[in-house]
């Protein structure tokens, strides 16, 4: 198969225990898949559930039901019910997560933030911050900033460090939650472009963007999630 | 899964009991090399028991502990010798205690406290000891002028990154922290929690973490358990159990985090 | 012998010879057999009330009372001397209990109770010292703890011991350490030298002599038996040594033994001067003759 990420039958709720237990359905018989090279956005509007989706491909949410298979190291990985060692795995190897907000670790600089998912993969230090502070350069960040922690910089600044990192080490599978939500016009030309470069390379992207020039730009296929809302609360 | 990379250590059914008390009651997971393990939970929920058990400081009252030994033999804790287990601790193994008085020596110098488990294992050449801890005061951020002043004079942070460099010098694989943050201020915590995230990463170390900080447990950690009356109620990637947590304890303990 | 000294005899002679009974002289005599049987090692022992203060020598006391005969001659010292108050009261103590001969010529002395020194003129086999302990756990510095120290000797961790002369050179440039200079018997136990200074270290490797140790207070006993071998601790890079001293004694000459620094006015002036006086009068019987008498 081509598809590099295959979700059957998804679905999500959750239980809220601090509220009686009330059930709250977010989504549900989601069913789709990516290719290598196609970058598929999720669309519909906000609290449709587009974040969660991405949030249960990367690991973070729990699945409540069907399966997300991912192609990874030659074989396929069900994220659904892989343990936690083996999301890690994939994580590191196959699937790349670009979200909307960084979360900032105290005293780490900006440039060794960007680095440090090549650095993990074993890439040396030295290579790995060269290919950060290029990457950097494209998008534009003051180079002043390179060296400073991002935890002071500016939505927008703090945005391009974690495009950087998410962008830099070569993973066939890439989620993009949001990533130009706060940058400028060039800027965004400037992720425009390199989603195209990494779907030229064969990456499979999933995305979510709330601004039309860029989903228009940069989305092979569109897929409204306000159906699956519709099916997780009729579940 | 990669089955060439075996756990370092395997608890199953761990339980310790204080008489009719529960400390801990069947805890069970396998920690494997360069992991690092948070063990979140409140006041007496048998978290710092679980440690002092697989930290060998404790004896359990049921269950198997073992660890890969560097020649890559699983073995038993509880079958070890006495001397074995203590060489390991000093020798293999770090341990953080939350109050760094309880984890260094106040009456010697700071050089003296990070030389003693070189000395420990037979070293007995005074240059290359000082310099080696003068070395590791330097990763842990303590100035070079301060080597032959006591802990006493060292601020908390201070005592903290001192207990940290004393536990490291000998090159452990595993180190287990009770709260190695708490008592600190909030600013010290974070350059304590940034300095160990980096030599967690530099050294491949494994690492057990006690706390009931989640913003801790989610910068050092990978995977979590979360415990509750002596029993692990969740465990998972540290991510999901933050993001998505399952039990009602759980959801109690993400949602009472302050968002600043 | 007027009636006074008539009456304290009849007194006394109510006694056992050397003051202690029996039975508790053979529990400390098991004591000090299982304490020669292994070389340095603190054997705890039920020690008893003595009619002097401790601190006054009452472990060095007990092992002389359970080890001494009626053929033994005895010779006591305090720092050295023969003749400071402490030796004194302790020789005349084993005079009225025993009725032994006492000396205060080293060679002719079959057992020699100290405290401070071993004597400069070397011993021979049969001969036996008997040390008074303060404080015999060596580890006690560093570790108050005495379930703690016990597990550190019986698993041979002994690392700590090098954290305190680590502290010698770290605050003097050097291993400061002068007296109760800490040694390891036969490659295995780290004991205390009693607060002898480190000059008289090399004094117990391979001695001829026993060597036994009582501490009173703390209730152990602990021997160095003949031709152990006894090694002070230290660094590749900062080797034992003993102390040098510039001058030779001012009394007799000797340049190879224990100095005392002896004030004789109030004008600044003083005299170094043999530790061992026995050693000293010797000497100077002899015709040895240091600047002060020349």
């Amino acid at each position: 198969m081509t598809q590099r990420l295959l979700l059957t039958g998804v679905s999500k709720s959750f239980t809220l225990h601090l509220r009686d237990g009330v059930i709250l359905p977010v989504v549900g018989g989601v069913s789709f898949g990516v290719e290598g090279g196609e970058c598929v956005v999720l669309g519909g509007q906000s609290g449709a559930g587009k974040s969660s989706i991405l949030k249960m491909v990367y690991g973070n949410y729990g699945v409540g039901a069907g399966q997300i298979l991912i192609g990874h190291s030659g074989g396929q990985v069900d994220m659904a019910v892989a343990d936690a060692r083996l999301v890690m795995q994939v994580r590191q190897q196959t699937l790349g997560y670009v979200s909307q907000f960084l979360r900032a670790i105290p005293r780490v600089a900006a440039i060794d933030v960007a680095a440090e998912p090549l650095v993990r993969a074993g890439v040396a230090a030295g290579a790995a911050r060269k290919r950060a502070a290029e990457l950097f350069a494209r998008l534009n960040l003051p180079e002043r900033l390179w060296s400073l922690p991002p935890a002071t910089f500016s939505g927008g600044e703090q945005q391009r460090v974690n495009i950087a990192r998410g962008f830099l080490p070569d993973l066939p599978v890439l989620l993009l939650d949001e990533p130009t939500a706060s940058l400028d016009a060039r800027n965004r030309q400037v992720v425009i472009d390199m989603i195209a470069e990494k779907k030229a390379n064969g990456t499979a992207l999933l995305g979510i963007f709330h601004d039309a020039d860029v989903r228009d730009a940069v989305a092979d296929r569109i897929i409204d999630v306000s159906r699956f809302a519709t099916a997780a609360v009729a579940a | 899964m990669q089955d060439n990379d075996p756990p370092l250590m395997r608890v199953v059914n761990l339980t310790h009991m204080y008489g009719d008390r529960i400390g801990c009651r069947d805890v069970s997971f396998d920690l494997y090399p360069g992991e690092v393990l948070a063990v979140v939970g409140e006041s007496g929920s048998g978290k710092t028991t679980l440690l002092n058990c697989v930290s060998g400081r404790q004896q359990c009252s049921a269950g198997t502990i073992s660890y890969r030994m560097r020649d890559r033999r699983l073995q038993d804790l509880n079958a070890m010798s006495e001397a074995e287990r203590r060489f390991l601790m000093r020798t293999d193994w770090g341990f953080v205690h939350q109050n760094p008085a309880d984890g260094l020596r106040m009456n010697v110098s700071a050089g003296a406290n990070v030389g003693e488990r070189l000395m420990a294992v037979g070293q007995r050449h005074y240059g290359r000891i000082r310099e080696t801890a003068d070395d590791w005061l330097g990763r842990v951020e303590i100035g070079h002028d301060r080597i032959d002043d006591r802990p006493g004079t060292f601020s908390g942070g201070m005592r903290q990154r001192l207990q940290i460099a004393r536990n490291l010098v000998t090159g452990p694989r595993l180190v287990f922290m009770d709260e190695p943050t708490g008592g600190l201020d909030v600013s010290v915590q974070a350059r304590l929690l940034d300095l160990l995230r980096g030599l967690v990463d530099d050294l491949g170390l494994s690492a057990i973490v006690v706390t009931h900080d989640l913003a801790v447990a989610r910068l050092l950690s990978q995977r979590m358990m979360v415990m509750k009356d002596g029993q692990v109620i969740e465990t998972g990637l540290t991510d999901r159990v933050l993001d998505d947590p399952q039990a009602p304890y759980t959801q109690l303990l993400v949602s009472s985090i302050l968002q600043v | 012998m007027n009636s006074l000294d008539a009456g304290r005899e009849q007194v006394i002679a109510t006694y056992n010879f050397a003051y202690l009974d029996e039975q508790t002289k053979r529990m400390i005599r098991r004591a000090i057999l299982k304490s020669i049987a292994v070389p340095g090692y603190q054997v705890p022992f039920a020690s008893r009330e003595m009619p002097m203060p401790y601190g006054w020598g009452t472990g060095g006391v007990q092992v002389t009372a359970a080890i001494i005969g009626p053929d033994d001659r005895l010779k006591v010292i305090d720092q050295g001397a023969d003749d400071t108050t402490n030796a004194i009261s302790i020789r005349k103590f084993f005079e009225r209990t025993t009725g032994v001969e006492t000396t205060t010529l080293t060679a002719d002395a079959s057992i020699i109770q100290t405290r401070h020194r071993i004597p400069e003129t070397p011993l021979t086999a049969g001969q036996i010292l008997v040390f008074q302990v303060p404080i015999p756990e060596p580890l006690r510095f560093l570790e108050p703890r005495e379930t703690e120290t016990r597990t550190m000797h019986a698993l041979e961790e002994y690392g700590v011991m090098h954290v305190k002369l680590y502290e010698d050179i770290a605050r003097h440039g050097h291993i400061a350490t002068t007296y109760a200079y800490p040694v390891k018997v036969e490659g295995r136990y780290v004991t205390d030298p009693s607060p002898t200074p480190k000059f008289d270290n090399p004094k117990m490797h391979r001695n001829p002599a026993l060597q036994l140790f009582g501490a009173g207070r703390e209730m152990r006993i602990y021997a160095i038996p003949p031709w152990t071998e006894v090694v002070s601790l230290d660094f590749e890079d900062h080797p034992f040594e003993v102390q040098a001293f510039e001058r030779p004694c001012a009394l007799c000459g000797a340049d190879d033994v224990f100095l005392d620094e002896v004030i004789t006015d109030d004008r600044g002036g003083r005299m170094f001067v043999c530790s061992d006086t026995d050693h000293c009068n010797t000497r100077q019987a002899e015709g040895h003759a240091g600047e002060q008498e020349a």
